[in-house]
């Protein structure tokens, strides 16, 4: 169906207003209507009626449905929709083990999810420290992902010089370190599929006049070393346990993710950079853990972006409500702060003079509730929010819940324009 | 429970005061080379609990403390229970028996362990049957553990479909009537109970508890 709908004559004047628009909420400057934006993952199935594992599977499918999608719903920016759902294949290539997917132990209509294991034990923090590159070659990357089990035996490289840098070069006929090397190239060429799909899906959208919401993608260093490294169990007892440790290992996993996300954000050429956060919210830790623990590594790596021209757009997952105060630290008018489930009037009368906001229409009404109940919880927004000179982008909590009728989006959207311009 | 002698208090304080490597030497001490009764040093262990759960409430104490608690526990335990000669005594009575699980499609287990945690230490039977529980299995085991309350857990929105099932399920197995249904995790508010037809919701281990305690009618 792509190939039928033409680029209006206009695309780039939209494109360029749409665009505009978030610039303006970023700048603190009340833009001419309030954005709203298309975040969505299995979402998708549900509009177009086929499985979550086609939905993974079929890449040139999902983009004609995430493009189906954008036309009709005609948000101000769009999601990586296919980079973020058509990755069966990717994870198929990989062999990656963090994940369960449709058809990769849950069901064909069921989402991917991740699994919460201790991924480095305790005593591998030092390693870690030490020589990630050699850790994550070595150790992590065969752990994680089924093609790199081969590189285990990847030879101790660092420290040879002179005649011994021949001496090492051996190392690399290890059979099983060539055939995992035989895999990685496999799944580097389906990966990079992968990228050429999202790219083709980021020119077309662009094409028609919409740009990206984001497409450059992070953690915040806490959460990285919690989720795919210690996994729950470890990252909290971490803190009583090893806080200095910790506190190192999130320093130099601060490091290595502005290393890793500042080139992949420029080359695609949208300066915003999601991050969903998953250990922030205020049930999880006491105000002094966070202050200790979770803030001071992310805020300076939101200071690093900021100091390559990058936007940060956190999503702060759960109810973060008691950590406003804390997290308005940064530069004014330089980040998007999305909210899940944190008051966001209150948000807006602490953060409004400091960042733009994002979000947040709740699930449990997207999901449950009739179109009615949605435009009523949009206008609660326009009204406590955006009309009080709030700088706010609409968005679900955290992207469409992949159950919601497609009428309740439809009635999000619709609302948008009906109260806000 | 009895007065405590100087060296137990000191065991419940280390315990209360997440100072884990005292706790455990002293634990060890106790069980080991001085003799002590492992009844006793798991009573004492039971009072620690109370103390972090209070403090949990209290906004004092957050998942890290509910963790390490829960591990020291764990580890205490270990040795206790070998050391434990006759046939343990009569269990103190229980508040109540809560049957708890996440719903069939949610992998997710975090907050539901934490329930579980903090409904033992409060004094629930509670038999924790995993993640992603088919509704027939709730029901079988309802009919098998005959719980006061059946705690339903989910993280993600496919959860509410599930729960909505799994309760229906329940319901049309006819054992409705003789328990309580409660239902948490992250997207669960008033609109979801009232759409899974759940007797309550809570949005944390605190109001699981006090759910419970009110059902069966202890002061919460």
């Amino acid at each position: 169906m792509s190939a039928v709908v033409e680029a209006p004559a206009n695309a780039k004047a939209a494109y360029d207003a749409r665009w505009q628009r978030i610039m303006d909420c970023v700048a603190l400057r009340q833009p001419d209507r309030m954005p709203a934006t298309l975040f969505g993952t299995f979402w998708l199935a549900k509009y177009a009626g086929v499985s979550y594992k086609q939905l993974m599977y079929d890449l040139d499918g999902t983009a004609e449905i995430a493009e189906r999608a954008v036309l009709e719903l005609d948000p101000d920016t769009v999601s990586p929709l296919v980079l973020q759902t058509a990755m069966g294949p990717t994870l198929d290539a990989t062999g990656y083990k963090q994940v369960q997917w449709p058809g990769q132990g849950v069901g064909d209509n069921q989402p991917y999810q991740y699994l919460d294991r201790e991924y480095m034990p305790p005593e591998e923090y030092d390693d870690f420290l030490f020589d990630p590159t050699g850790y994550y070659l070595r150790v992590y990357l065969p752990r994680v992902m089924g093609a790199f089990e081969g590189f285990s035996e990847f030879p101790n490289i660092a420290g040879g010089f002179y005649f011994r840098l021949f001496a090492n070069v051996r190392g690399f006929l290890n059979p099983a370190l060539q055939e995992s090397w035989a895999r990685v190239q496999k799944a580097g060429q389906v990966s990079q599929e992968l990228a050429e799909h999202n790219n083709r899906f980021v020119a077309r959208m662009a094409g028609l006049g919409y740009p990206m919401g984001n497409i450059a993608t992070s953690g915040a260093p806490f959460d990285v070393l919690g989720d795919y490294f210690r996994g729950a169990r470890g990252i909290l007892t971490d803190m009583r346990r090893r806080g200095d440790k910790l506190l190192e290992a999130c320093d130099k996993m601060r490091r290595l993710l502005v290393k890793q996300v500042v080139p992949a954000a420029k080359a695609a050429g949208n300066p915003i950079v999601f991050i969903p956060l998953h250990w922030a919210p205020d049930a999880f830790m006491s105000q002094d853990q966070f202050k200790t623990y979770w803030w001071p590594s992310f805020r300076q790596m939101m200071l690093d972006l900021i100091a390559e021209d990058l936007i940060p757009m956190p999503m702060w997952e759960s109810d973060c409500t008691k950590r406003l105060e804390i997290i308005q630290d940064i530069p004014k008018g330089k980040a998007i702060y999305w909210f899940e489930r944190a008051d966001i009037v209150r948000a807006r009368e602490v953060l409004g003079d400091t960042v733009a906001l994002r979000g947040n229409v709740s699930p449990s009404t997207l999901t449950t509730g009739t179109p009615e109940d949605v435009d009523a919880a949009v206008k609660y927004i326009v009204d406590n929010v955006w009309n009080n000179g709030g700088r706010i982008i609409l968005d679900a909590a955290f992207g469409l819940p992949d159950e919601t009728p497609v009428e309740n989006v439809r009635a999000m959207f619709r609302a948008a324009r009906k109260y806000a311009g | 429970m009895s007065e405590m002698t100087e060296q137990e208090a000191r065991l419940v304080g280390h315990l209360a005061e997440m100072e884990e490597d005292e706790g455990i030497d002293l634990a060890k001490k106790m069980l080991l080379e001085e003799g002590a009764d492992p009844m006793r040093v798991l009573e004492l262990c039971r009072a620690a609990m109370d103390i972090v759960g209070k403090k949990f409430e209290d906004g004092e104490y957050f998942l890290p403390e509910l963790v390490l608690a829960g591990e020291m526990l764990d580890t205490i335990g270990a040795i206790a229970k070998p050391l434990i000669k006759n046939a343990p005594g009569e269990e103190p009575r229980k508040l109540g028996k809560v049957l708890i699980g996440t719903v069939h499609g949610d992998l997710h287990d975090i907050g539901k362990n934490i329930v579980s945690f903090m409904l033992d230490i409060n004094g629930f039977e509670v038999k924790d049957i995993g993640i992603d529980v088919p509704a027939a299995t709730f029901v079988s085991e309802i009919e098998a553990f005959k719980p006061d309350v059946v705690g339903l857990s989910g993280f993600l929105t496919l959860a509410f479909d599930s729960m909505k099932e799994t309760i229906a399920t329940i319901d049309k197995a006819g054992l409705r009537s003789d328990l309580k249904i409660m239902i948490g995790g992250g997207q669960i508010d008033e609109t979801v109970r009232a759409y899974t037809g759940a007797d309550a919701f809570g949005v944390n281990a605190v109001e699981a508890v006090s759910l419970c305690k009110g059902w069966m009618g202890v002061n919460a």
